[in-house]
């Protein structure tokens, strides 16, 4: 197929989808409008602002059945968190996808059944995802220690 | 995939067939996690922190400064791929990034010249590269060249050289390392040059410096010289493999050999041929197992039989099911959740300090993203 050299025009089902699309922290951001109104908790605020926004939930998604996208992340965290979240028994699907190669981007799609919701159980992932980190590295070190102090 | 077992909880043999990779003949099989909630009746398969902790084991293989290996046990491929792509892409190193060629009359052109000095790894005081190095940033296209560049993202090397005619060469010499002066120019000839609160940081045993001295930079012959100055950077591999802090950071899966029925005699040597040295050892059948009715070594008394040594160092080739006599007795496969990892360190590194900063890098991940999660805007 021949590379396309002119904007398509929009059709009417992509205007549809940008008319639903939420007004994600994201777009806020880059439209310009202050995201924090409150600018008296200053030491936690400002800390927490320099990470610029990178999760957004995408149109057409709903509680217990939603897509999520990631600017700047890939198949690390996108297979590591669609596996710990696939361990969630309150979640019937979940699956990761990069749309294109060449975009930093990578989406991640859950279905849970009615006992959650599909953002708590990202939630809940991102959580277990970092206890497990703490597992890992702490066996890690203790066995590390271990084994050093057998050698010498 | 295995049919559910039932009502009844699965036995020891079934557990473990479910976490064996087999390898056939022609194929292999078995290959795909099915440890998910719903997977099987009556398991629950949920994510429970403590049963994973007292599940999850490490064993350390060998642990040297560059090199280091080390098996994870109990964890999924998911897990144990995201350590090993967080090495390789994701944990940074300061890297040669700008090369200024003031002259440059050596053969290497300044652009390969570049490529070759970014290339070699360097090292130093690691608390420095830690702490007091920062990230340089591009500067805007308003700003200074030099705008954005500090003593805390910056590291400046020199590198000058010029190839002279040694005036007590020996008449009939060819050697042009003994016929001329800086013929050579190596990794050691690099330079370091503190700027502003660097020499804090960076000097004496700490000094930034190539971690293998001995790296041929250029060759030139009299007359040529060499005249550049290097800024260092501090940057990710996901940009360039140069900032790669390690060589190799691999993994691969436990291999598992089950000898069904027993090899003996001389099948029992061609047994052990067929694997790397080491990994199939032959012993004499013992009078009990003789005795012993149904076991197949009826009879047998101190015949060499093939008993399985070491089944880390087989590179699990099919070699043993190419032979008819082995036919039944020998199935070989992998642990599915047994992780060999080898991580080879290029030196800003130790080796083990890398695998604990890669499960340090995928919790910053997680916890970064969970703030932003909960705070995330949402419509439906």
């Amino acid at each position: 197929m021949p590379a396309r050299t002119k904007a398509r025009a929009p059709s009417a089902e992509d205007a549809d989808m940008e008319d639903a699309a939420p007004t994600s922290a994201q777009q806020v951001a880059e439209d310009g409008e202050p995201m924090e109104e409150d600018e008296d908790n200053e030491v936690g605020e400002e800390e927490e602002a320099e990470e610029p926004q990178r999760v957004r939930i995408l149109p057409g998604s709903t509680s217990t059945a939603a897509s999520f996208e990631f600017l700047k992340e890939g198949h690390t965290l996108g297979n590591a968190l669609r596996f710990i979240i696939m361990k969630n028994p309150d979640v019937e699907f979940c699956a990761y996808a990069i749309p294109h190669p060449s975009e930093e981007k990578m989406n991640l799609r859950i279905q849970t059944y009615d006992t959650t919701t599909a953002t708590a159980a990202l939630e809940k992932g991102l959580q277990d995802l970092e206890d497990l980190c703490d597992v890992v590295s702490e066996e890690f070190w203790t066995q590390r220690e271990k084994f050093m102090a057998e050698k010498s | 995939m295995a049919p559910s077992s039932g009502r009844r909880a699965p036995s020891a043999a079934e557990l473990e067939d479910r976490k064996t990779v087999n390898i056939n003949k022609e194929t292999v099989s078995n290959t795909v996690s099915d440890d998910y909630p719903d997977n099987f009746v009556n398991e629950e398969h949920a994510w429970d922190n403590e049963e994973f902790r007292r599940a999850f084991q490490v064993q350390f293989h060998q642990n040297d400064q560059f090199e280091a290996q080390f098996s994870l046990i109990g964890v999924d491929a998911s897990i144990a791929n995201a350590f090993r792509r967080i090495m390789i892409a994701e944990i940074p190193t300061l890297a040669i990034e700008t090369v200024f060629v003031n002259n440059n009359t050596s053969v290497i052109q300044d652009e390969v010249l570049a490529h070759r000095l970014g290339l070699i790894p360097f090292t130093g005081g690691k608390k420095g590269l830690r702490e007091f190095m920062g990230f340089w940033r591009k500067p805007g296209p308003d700003e200074d060249a030099y705008a954005t560049t500090y003593d805390t993202n910056t590291v400046s090397l020199k590198l000058a050289a010029k190839c002279t005619r040694k005036k007590d060469a020996p008449k009939d010499a060819r050697d042009p390392l003994v016929l001329y002066d800086n013929a050579h120019i190596y990794a050691r000839d690099i330079v370091f040059e503190p700027l502003g609160g660097q020499a804090k940081w960076f000097s004496g045993e700490d000094t930034i410096r190539p971690v293998n001295p001995d790296i041929l930079i250029a060759k030139m012959r009299p007359n040529q010289e060499i005249d550049i100055e290097m800024h260092m950077h501090k940057g990710f591999g996901w940009d360039h493999a140069k900032y790669s802090p390690v060589a190799t950071a691999s993994y691969r899966l436990m291999p598992k050999i089950s000898i069904l029925r027993p090899i003996l005699g001389a099948d029992a040597e061609k047994f052990a041929a067929c694997f790397m040295p080491g990994v199939i050892g032959l012993e004499r059948v013992t009078k009990q197992e003789a005795k012993k009715t149904g076991s197949g070594y009826e009879g047998h008394e101190g015949e060499l039989k093939a008993v399985v040594k070491d089944a880390m160092r087989d590179t699990v080739s099919r070699e043993a099911l190419r032979h008819p006599e082995f036919e039944g007795k020998v199935k070989l496969g992998r642990r599915k959740d047994h992780f060999i990892f080898s991580v080879e360190s290029t030196g800003q590194w130790d080796s083990d300090e890398l695998f604990m900063e890669s499960t340090k890098m995928l919790k910053k991940k997680c916890g970064v993203l969970r703030p932003q999660v909960t705070n995330m805007v949402q419509t439906f």
